[in-house]
C-alpha cells in the first residue's frame, strides 16, 4: 500500500509547485501596486489601448510618482475577450471585493454595477477632488453621461461614437445616385436602394437586425430608427412598448427585408455581421448602417478586418436622417445613437487617492492625446478632439455633426433583455411576420421584462 | 457462406468505411489551408500560400505561452485524474461498497452542472476562498474535480472486466494492496489509463470559461483563452491569426495522441485476449 | 467473460484509494455544485439590484421555466438533439465503425481510427471554425462539392446541421468503448453462429448484444450527459435561426451569462440533471428487460 500512498502524495505536492510557478514576481519591498484593467491585450482586440497603457501610462506615471517621493508600481491586467465574459469577470472580481484599483467598463454597464453595489460614485471613493477635476469643463454633458447613474459621477468617460449610414461611391454612380449622398427621410434611403437594386447591387442595404448579431441590431439599427420616428427607447421612467414609434421601425424594416432590399438570410446567420463587413468590402452591399469603428477597424485599409485598399475614396457616409425631416427625436432632422466606455475606480481599492491620481492621470489631455495617436478615434475630450481629428474627416464629421445630434441608451440592468426583446421583434419581422404580431408579441415580453403594463408606453 | 456474401460484405465494409473517412475528413481541410493563406475567409479554399500569418502570430506576446499554460494545466489535470480515478476505480470495483454504482452517477451528474455556465460564481468564490485564484493550480484543481466522476465510472468498469487471478497469485505470496496495484492491475490497464489522460487533457485543452474567470494574469492564460482575444474590438475575428494560431493550438494534442497510441495503445481494454 | 468478484480488497486499503479521489470530488465537485442548485432556489443576478440582495424565491424559478415556452421548446429540441446525435449518431456510428474495423490490421484501421479520434480532440473553438468553413451558404466546401451554392444548411437546417455536427464530434467515443466491447464477444460464438447461417444481424442480436450490455449502458449514460451539456453548436448556431437549435446549454448561457439571470440558469441546469435522471432509469430499464446488466 505505501508505494500507492506515495503515488498520490507525489500527485499531490507536485501540485502547489504547479501553482507556486505561477504566482511569482510579487510587489517590491515597500512599493505601492496599483492596478489598470482594460478588455484589451497586446496582439489582441483592442491592442492600441493595453499597449498605450503598458508603454505610455504606466511608464509615466511611475516616473511621476517617483519625482514625488512616492515609490509606486502599476501592473496592467489585460483581457481583451468578448465584452458579455469580461463583464462577468470583472463582475465576479469587484463582488468579491478583489480586483484592479482603475477599471475599463462600458458605459451601458454602469447603472446596473452601481446598483449591485460593485462600483460607488468617484467622489465617495476618492474624495472631492475627483469632483472638482480639470477635465471635467472639457468633456461635453451628454458624454458624461456615459459615467453617471441617478446623477451621479461614477466614472470617467474615455471616448464616444456615433452611427451612420456608410455607402459605396462606385455602387452609386452604377446606378445613377448623386456622388455625395444626404437622405432627408427614410423614403429617401428606400429610394435608393430601390435604384441600386434596379442597377444590379446584390444587396442593397444593409440594416442590422435579428439576435444573432446581438446587440448590433439595437445599436446599429432599431435603436437610431426608433430616434429617427420620434422616441427613445426609455424615457421618463417608461420603456418604449407597441408605440407608434416601433411600429414604424418594424415597418422600415418589413419594406427592407420583405422587399429584396436587405438580404433576409445573412440576419439570422451566426456570422452575418462579419459576413456582411466582407461583403461590404467586396462592394456586394451598397448601404451599411454602423458605428466609426467600422471605418477604423473594419474597412480601414491597412489592418482592418474587411480592408478596403480604397477605402478613402470610394466609402462616403452620411447622416441618419429622421423618418420625415423634423420627426426624430427634439424634432430633430437627423439622428444617431451612441455608446462608449468608461473608466471607475473600485471602491475596494486599498489606495483610493492614488487611484484616482492614476485615472486622472489617464484621461489628461496629454494622455488623452497620446491615447488617440495609437489609434484615431473621438476622445471625451473637446479640447483634445479639437486638435487632432483633422487627421481622419470622418471622425471629424461624427465630431462635428453626428455627435450633437446623438443619444445614449439607458444604463440600467434591464436594458439588455429589453434589447433582446427589440431583436426578437425585428427578426419576426425580417422572416415575414407581420408588423402588428411582432409589436404585440414584443409588448408582452416588455411588460413581463420591465414589471408590468404601467413601465411601459405604447 | 457462400463467396457472393463474402464478396458483397467485403464490397460494403470497404465502401462503409469510405464514407467514414470522407465524413470526418472534410471539415479538416479549412484547418489544412486556411493558414497559410493570405487572406483566409470562412471558406476552405486552395490558398495563396503564405507563412505571414505564422510570423504575424509570432507578434502576439502571449501566443507560444499559453500553449505552455495549456500544456501545464492540461498535463497536470490529466496526471491528476489518472491518478486519483486509478486509485478509486480499483478500489470500488474490488471491495464492497453498497450503493456505489448509484453513487458514482449521482456525481456523475453534479460534475455536468459544474461544468456548465450557471456555476461560475460557485466556482469563482471556492477559489477565491482557498486563495486559488490566478494559479494554474485553482484551475487544475477545479477542472479535475469535473472530470474525476467520469473518469472512474469508465475506468471502473474497465477493472470490473479485469479477471482477479493474477492479483490473487500475487498476494499469495504476500504482496501489499499498492504492490499489487502498481505491479499487477496498473500494467493490464495501462491502454485504459493512457486513454483517459488523453481524454483529460483534450477537454481542459478546449476548455474556456474556468481558466477565464479563475485567471487574471494573461501571462497563465491557456490557448483556448488566447483565441478568444484574436477578434476586433467589434467581435470580427481576425482569421488570418485565428487559423495560424488553430493550427498551432492543435498540434500538441495531436502529438499527444499519436505518441500516446504508439507507446501504450489506445483502446479501453487492451492486453487480455481470452 | 470472467468478472473480478468484489471483496479483494481489504477495508482500509480500499479507504485510502478512494480518499484523494472523494476529498478533490467534495471540495470541487460537490460543494459548488450544491451551492448552484442553492442558487437555482433565488433570484441572484450577476448585477442590478438582484445582485446585491438576492432574496430566495424557492421554486419560482423552476415554475418559470416550466411555463415558459421557450424552455419548453429547448428541451424538445435537447431531446432531438441527444437522440438524434448521440444515441442513434454516435452510439450506432461508433458501434458500426468498431465492427467493421474488429479483425483489421493496418494502416486503414489506424488511418480511419485516427481520423476518428481527430475530430473528438480538437479543441471546440476550433472545430466550430471548421464547420462554419463546410456549411456555410456562400463559399461552404459542402456546397462546392454538391454543386449547391447558397444551400443555407445552419438557416433552413439548424437542427440537423448541430446533429450531423455532433456525431462527426463525438463519435471517436463510442467506436472507442464498442471497439473494446467486441474484443470481449469470444470469436467461437461468432464462427459457430456463422457456420449456423446466422445473418450479421441475428449475431449482432444473439451473440454480441449479450456480451456487450454493459458496456452499451456505459456509453449510452456517459454521451447522453455530455451531449445535453455540449456548448458547442452554439458557435455554429449561436441557438438561431429565431431560436431553432437553441439546445438547454445554449439557453443556460444566453439566461446566465448574456441575461445575468444566474439564479434562474442554476435552476435550469439542475432540471437538465432531472431529465438526465430520468433518461438514466430509461435506459437501465430497457437494458435490462433484456436480461441482466451488469452495473
Amino acid at each position: 500500500m505505501r508505494p500507492a500512498l506515495a503515488m498520490t502524495a507525489a500527485a499531490l505536492l507536485a501540485l502547489p509547485a504547479l501553482g507556486a510557478c505561477g504566482t511569482g514576481g510579487g510587489s517590491g519591498g515597500g512599493a505601492v501596486t496599483l492596478t489598470i484593467t482594460a478588455n484589451a491585450i497586446s496582439g489582441g482586440k483592442n491592442a492600441e489601448t493595453a499597449d498605450w497603457t503598458a508603454k505610455w501610462v504606466i511608464p509615466r506615471f511611475e516616473a511621476a510618482q517617483k519625482a514625488k517621493g512616492r515609490d509606486v508600481r502599476v501592473v496592467f491586467q489585460p483581457s481583451g475577450v468578448d465584452d458579455e465574459q469580461y463583464k462577468t469577470k470583472v463582475a465576479l472580481d469587484l463582488k468579491s471585493r478583489a480586483g484592479a484599483d482603475v477599471i475599463d467598463l462600458d458605459g451601458i454597464w454602469v447603472g446596473e454595477f452601481a446598483q449591485a453595489g460593485y462600483i460607488k460614485p468617484l467622489a465617495e471613493v476618492a474624495g472631492p477632488e475627483a469632483d472638482s477635476w480639470e477635465g471635467w469643463s472639457r468633456i461635453p454633458q451628454a458624454v458624461q453621461g456615459l459615467g453617471t447613474f441617478e446623477g451621479r459621477r461614477y466614472g470617467l468617460p474615455q471616448g464616444t461614437d456615433g452611427r451612420v449610414l456608410f455607402y459605396n461611391r462606385d455602387l452609386f454612380r452604377k446606378a445613377g445616385l448623386p456622388d455625395r449622398w444626404q437622405p432627408r427621410s427614410w423614403q429617401e434611403i428606400l429610394d435608393a436602394a430601390a435604384a441600386l437594386k434596379r442597377a444590379g447591387v446584390p444587396v442593397p442595404i444593409q440594416i442590422d437586425a435579428g439576435t444573432a448579431m446581438g446587440e448590433a441590431t439595437t445599436m446599429q439599427g432599431a435603436l437610431p430608427l426608433l430616434a429617427g420616428a420620434g422616441a427613445q427607447i426609455y424615457a421618463d421612467g417608461k420603456w418604449t412598448g407597441a408605440s407608434r414609434a416601433l411600429r414604424d421601425v418594424l415597418g422600415f424594416y418589413r419594406q427592407v427585408y420583405s422587399g429584396g432590399l436587405g438580404d433576409p438570410r445573412l440576419q439570422q446567420e451566426a456570422r452575418g455581421r462579419d459576413k456582411s463587413f466582407a461583403q461590404f468590402a467586396e462592394g456586394k452591399i451598397a448601404i451599411l448602417a454602423e458605428g466609426d469603428y467600422f471605418w477604423r477597424s473594419v474597412i480601414e485599409p491597412k489592418a482592418g478586418v474587411a480592408p478596403m485598399k480604397d477605402r478613402d475614396s470610394v466609402v462616403g457616409y452620411a447622416l441618419i436622417p429622421a423618418q420625415r425631416p423634423g420627426a426624430g427625436i427634439r424634432g430633430q432632422d437627423f439622428v444617431s445613437m451612441s455608446g462608449g466606455a468608461v473608466r471607475v475606480l473600485n471602491p475596494n481599492s486599498k489606495n483610493p487617492k492614488l487611484a484616482w491620481e492614476l485615472l486622472s492621470f489617464m484621461h489628461s489631455a496629454e494622455a488623452t492625446t497620446s491615447q488617440l495617436a495609437g489609434a484615431a478615434r473621438i476622445t471625451a475630450r473637446k479640447d483634445v478632439n479639437d486638435k487632432v481629428l483633422g487627421a481622419d474627416p470622418m471622425l471629424k464629421f461624427v465630431s462635428d455633426q453626428v455627435l450633437p445630434l446623438t443619444a445614449y441608451r439607458p444604463p440600467l440592468a434591464v436594458y439588455p433583455q429589453v434589447s433582446v426583446a427589440l431583436q426578437e421583434a425585428t427578426a419576426a419581422v425580417v422572416s415575414g411576420t407581420s408588423v402588428d404580431e411582432a409589436a404585440a408579441a414584443y409588448q408582452r415580453e416588455v411588460e413581463s421584462l420591465v414589471g408590468g403594463p404601467a413601465h411601459v408606453a405604447s | 457462406m457462400t463467396p457472393l456474401r463474402h464478396v458483397l460484405g467485403t464490397i460494403g465494409r470497404a465502401t462503409f468505411l469510405a464514407l467514414v473517412l470522407g465524413f470526418f475528413a472534410l471539415p479538416l481541410l479549412w484547418l489544412a489551408s486556411a493558414p497559410f493563406d493570405a487572406h483566409p475567409s470562412i471558406t476552405a479554399s486552395v490558398p495563396e500560400f503564405t507563412l505571414a500569418n505564422f510570423r504575424a502570430l509570432l507578434d502576439n506576446p502571449y501566443a507560444l505561452g499559453s500553449l505552455r499554460n495549456s500544456l501545464i494545466q492540461a498535463c497536470g489535470s490529466a496526471a491528476l485524474v489518472v491518478t486519483l480515478a486509478a486509485l478509486a476505480a480499483y478500489a470500488l470495483s474490488r471491495a464492497r461498497v453498497p450503493g456505489r454504482d448509484a453513487l458514482l452517477y449521482v456525481l456523475l451528474l453534479l460534475s455536468s452542472v459544474v461544468t456548465g455556465t450557471a456555476a461560475m460564481v460557485p466556482l469563482f468564490e471556492l477559489a477565491t476562498r482557498l486563495n486559488l485564484i490566478d494559479t494554474h493550480l485553482g484551475v487544475v484543481l477545479t477542472l479535475s474535480g469535473g472530470l474525476l466522476p467520469a473518469a472512474i465510472f469508465i475506468l471502473k468498469d474497465f477493472m470490473d472486466a479485469t479477471p482477479t487471478s493474477y492479483e490473487e497469485s500475487a498476494r499469495v505470496f504476500g504482496a501489499s494492496s499498492g504492490q499489487v496495484l502498481r505491479h499487477v492491475v496498473i500494467p493490464l490497464v495501462r491502454p485504459g489509463l493512457a486513454t483517459i489522460a488523453v481524454w483529460a487533457v483534450a477537454n481542459v485543452w478546449g476548455g474556456f470559461l474556468q481558466p477565464f474567470i479563475l485567471l487574471r494574469d494573461p501571462d497563465k492564460a491557456p490557448g483556448a483563452v488566447i483565441l478568444y482575444t484574436l477578434y476586433t474590438e467589434g467581435g470580427a475575428p481576425r482569421l488570418d491569426v485565428i487559423s495560424a494560431f488553430s493550427l498551432l493550438y492543435s498540434l500538441p494534442v495531436v502529438v499527444m495522441y499519436v505518441f500516446v497510441s504508439r507507446r501504450y495503445g489506445f483502446r479501453f481494454h487492451g492486453g487480455i485476449k481470452r | 467473460m470472467s468478472r473480478a468478484e468484489p471483496g479483494t480488497l481489504g477495508r482500509r486499503p480500499a479507504v485510502a484509494f478512494v480518499l484523494p479521489a472523494l476529498v478533490l470530488i467534495g471540495v470541487f465537485l460537490v460543494f459548488p455544485a450544491l451551492w448552484t442548485v442553492y442558487l437555482g432556489l433565488t433570484d441572484y443576478r450577476l448585477t442590478g439590484l438582484a445582485a446585491a440582495d438576492p432574496q430566495v424565491v424557492g421554486a419560482a424559478n423552476y415554475a418559470e421555466a416550466l411555463g415558459d415556452e421557450r424552455f419548453r421548446t429547448s428541451l424538445w429540441l435537447t431531446v432531438q438533439f441527444v437522440l438524434g446525435s448521440a444515441v442513434l449518431g454516435q452510439a450506432v456510428l461508433g458501434f458500426a465503425i468498431a465492427w467493421a474495423l474488429r479483425d483489421r490490421r493496418g494502416p486503414l484501421k489506424s488511418v480511419t481510427e485516427g481520423l476518428v479520434l481527430l475530430a473528438w480532440i480538437l479543441p471546440s473553438s476550433v472545430v466550430a471554425f471548421l464547420w462554419i468553413a463546410l456549411l456555410d451558404r456562400d463559399g461552404g466546401t459542402l456546397n462546392a462539392i454538391l454543386h449547391t451554392p447558397g444551400f443555407a444548411w445552419l438557416l433552413d437546417h439548424p437542427m440537423a446541421s448541430i446533429i450531423v455536427f455532433n456525431v462527426w464530434r463525438g463519435t471517436a467515443f463510442s467506436m472507442m468503448l464498442y471497439g473494446a466491447a467486441l474484443e470481449n464477444v469470444p470469436p467461437s460464438h461468432l464462427e459457430t453462429a456463422r457456420l449456423a447461417g446466422a445473418s450479421t444481424f441475428q449475431q449482432l442480436r444473439d451473440v454480441v448484444f449479450p456480451h456487450i450490455k454493459g458496456h452499451v449502458l456505459t456509453n449510452l449514460l456517459l454521451i447522453t450527459l455530455w451531449t445535453f451539456n455540449d456548448f458547442t453548436a452554439f458557435q455554429l448556431t449561436a441557438g438561431g435561426p429565431e431560436g431553432r437549435s437553441e439546445i438547454l446549454p445554449v439557453y443556460i448561457y444566453n439566461v446566465a451569462m448574456s441575461g445575468g439571470r444566474l439564479g434562474f440558469g442554476a435552476a435550469v441546469s439542475f432540471l437538465v440533471l432531472v431529465v438526465n435522471l430520468v433518461l438514466a432509469f430509461a435506459y437501465l430499464r430497457l437494458l435490462r428487460s433484456r436480461g441482466e446488466v451488469r452495473p
